[in-house]
């Protein structure tokens, strides 16, 4: 998997609240039409900036605070295929990698907003270069993980499967 | 090898094999919880999986609470949907106004010690209270375990918290997790297990062990899990099987905590790892009060505010809402006299649920307002107002500031 995209720089400790508002859950749930709330009560003019294929890029703790999915799903519904972090809660991690979501974990100090950020990650590593210049090599994601993501998803992996094997 | 934490030892019996920290897994779970915030998703992703039927419709619990009482037509329709899917399936259902999830299946008893229980709400940490692991998952690994019985897991390092000492008059074990938080930091037990150990647990109550394990998830932990004990055999009614750490489990941090030196604690807008004593915060303003949830939302909490607050109303000006975690806490409550002192003082009793915790519904404070809640979040808007603050503490120092329309420490207050 290789994606390039313009950066969008976030703090430290970004909760799934602020990714999207559990107001706006209760009109729908549908993930593009949430898409333009992405991230409202940080920077109510966020979700307008974003373009298909752009990334998401944060300080530590990204995704923390509650479990709910519909987080990641907006995420993806604003077209972001990739985010990284210097550390993600544990929760948007799982739903990260459940719905497809490519997460990597690395120094994101020396990134900044608007730079130009491609990420690569296949069965032995995961890289990110940053305008031009490789700022990131590291482990690729354990097999299990890499069989869901690989599938596109929990959905379609249990749709092929029908269940995990030990 | 060496010996197995808590942690290490339920995710063993559950893989089928001995199973260490940092191992990814495949294992069973005993239940699995959707609420209307995390079903009404799984319920659709379900469908998507091509899922025909649960794995076990007795291990299968679904609860509305989030949203109650309903806002909107659509979330009665998602509602709807999750009654159905329930009804189809024969699955356990608690409907509208019966209580929050981390208080019904405690109630209910659906956590057994040495479970595995996987709940659609991160606040599912709750259940080790009762020796068991219970752990927040999304919409896809609610479907995908309806469907399989089983998920994957990283198995969790372990942090053990030795608690020894006694709380003081007034200061409870909200204030002593408030502390926890403050400690570690709000990721800084990110994908581990909490383990609680020390002589001090036997004098927690089950309340007080709830309120512990619910605000551990506070520092991105996956789980956390108290030992089990008499008072644990008291409530399950003679279940003898506890699960105990073996003295050489391997801790990737271990913590010591005298209790005698813990006091009353707030966590300051908008971090719930901001933490500071009540005593160094006197008089700071405050509009509105939330007494309940499911961190605090039990007949003891209501008793301990009403201890503090002795003769006094609530403050002129300031709204006290208070919000049982269940029906049946909220039965006691009436039967003991409480909602009715409650009101008296010139609180709003809002139906157990969710309600204004994560503001799913009414309870939601003004522009510029400063809210003193016993819940367990303080993020901009978590209660539905980007411009309110909202401050994290017990239910003694909520009743203190309801009191006094201030930020007021109970020790000063209680009479």
């Amino acid at each position: 998997m290789n994606f390039e995209g313009k950066a969008h720089l976030f703090g430290d400790d970004i909760n799934t609240d602020y990714i999207i508002s559990s107001r706006r859950k209760r009109d729908t749930l549908d993930e593009v039409a949430l898409a333009r709330y992405l991230m409202e009560d940080l920077d109510p003019s966020f979700a307008a900036s974003v373009s298909p294929g752009d990334i998401l890029v944060a300080g530590k703790n990204f995704g923390c605070g509650s479990a709910m999915e519909i987080a990641t799903l907006v995420i993806r519904g604003a077209g972001i295929p990739v985010v990284i972090a210097k550390s993600f809660a544990r929760t948007f991690f799982r739903n990260g990698i459940n719905c497809g979501i490519l997460l990597v974990t690395c120094d994101t100090g020396l990134i900044k907003s608007g730079d130009l950020v491609a990420v690569g990650s296949n069965d032995d590593f995961t890289s990110v270069t940053v305008n031009g210049k490789r700022i990131y090599s590291g482990a690729a994601l354990p097999a299990s993980m890499r069989s869901i993501i690989e599938s596109g998803g929990l959905v379609s992996y249990m749709r092929n499967s029908q269940g995990f094997s030990n | 090898m060496s010996g197995l934490t808590i942690a290490e030892k339920i995710f063993s019996s559950h893989a089928g094999r001995t199973v260490h920290a940092g191992e990814d897994i495949v294992a069973s779970v005993d239940l699995v919880m959707a609420t209307d915030g995390s079903g009404p998703l799984a319920l659709d992703l379900f469908k998507k999986m091509d899922g025909k039927a649960v794995f076990d419709p007795e291990k299968i619990v679904m609860v509305l609470d989030h949203y109650v009482p309903c806002p909107n037509d659509k979330v009665a329709a998602l509602q709807d949907g999750m009654r159905a899917f329930a009804a189809a399936g024969n699955c356990r259902i608690f409907d509208l106004g019966e209580g929050i999830c981390h208080q019904l299946l405690p109630e209910n008893r659906y956590i057994q010690p040495g479970h595995l229980i996987v709940g659609g709400d991160s606040h599912s940490t709750t259940y080790g209270a009762f020796n068991a692991v219970g752990t927040g998952i999304g919409s896809s690994d609610l479907a995908a375990a309806m469907i399989a019985g089983k998920l994957w897991f990283k198995v969790p390092h372990s942090i053990r918290i030795t608690l020894n000492g006694q709380l003081k008059r007034w200061v409870t074990a909200k204030d002593l997790a408030l502390c926890i938080v403050g400690l570690l930091g709000a990721d800084g037990a990110a994908y581990k297990a909490i383990e609680f150990s020390g002589c001090a647990i036997g004098d927690l109550p089950i309340d007080d062990r709830m309120t512990l394990c619910n605000m551990m998830v506070e520092t991105g932990a996956k789980c956390a899990v108290m030992p089990g004990d008499a008072l644990t055999r008291s409530f399950y009614g003679g279940t003898d099987r506890f699960v105990s750490a073996d003295e050489d489990a391997i801790y990737e941090q271990s913590v010591d905590i005298d209790l005698g030196s813990i006091e009353p604690m707030v966590a300051l807008p908008h971090h719930v790892d901001t933490v500071a004593p009540v005593s160094k915060l006197s008089d700071l303003p405050m509009h509105m009060g939330v007494l309940g949830t499911c961190t605090n939302g039990r007949v003891s909490d209501l008793e301990l505010a009403l201890s503090v607050m002795g003769d006094s109303p609530v403050a002129k000006g300031f709204e006290l809402l208070v919000v049982p975690a269940s029906r049946s806490v909220y039965l006691e409550a009436l039967r003991k006299g409480l909602i009715e002192k409650l009101v008296a003082k010139g609180a709003v009793v809002l139906p157990p649920g969710c309600g204004p915790c994560c503001g799913s519904s009414p309870g939601i404070p003004s522009n510029g307002e400063n809210v003193i809640s016993t819940a367990n979040r303080n993020f901009i808007g978590r209660m539905g107002n980007v411009a309110a603050n909202i401050y994290l503490a017990s239910p003694a120092t909520v009743a203190a500031s309801a009191v006094k329309g201030v930020l007021a420490d109970p020790r000063g207050e209680a009479r």
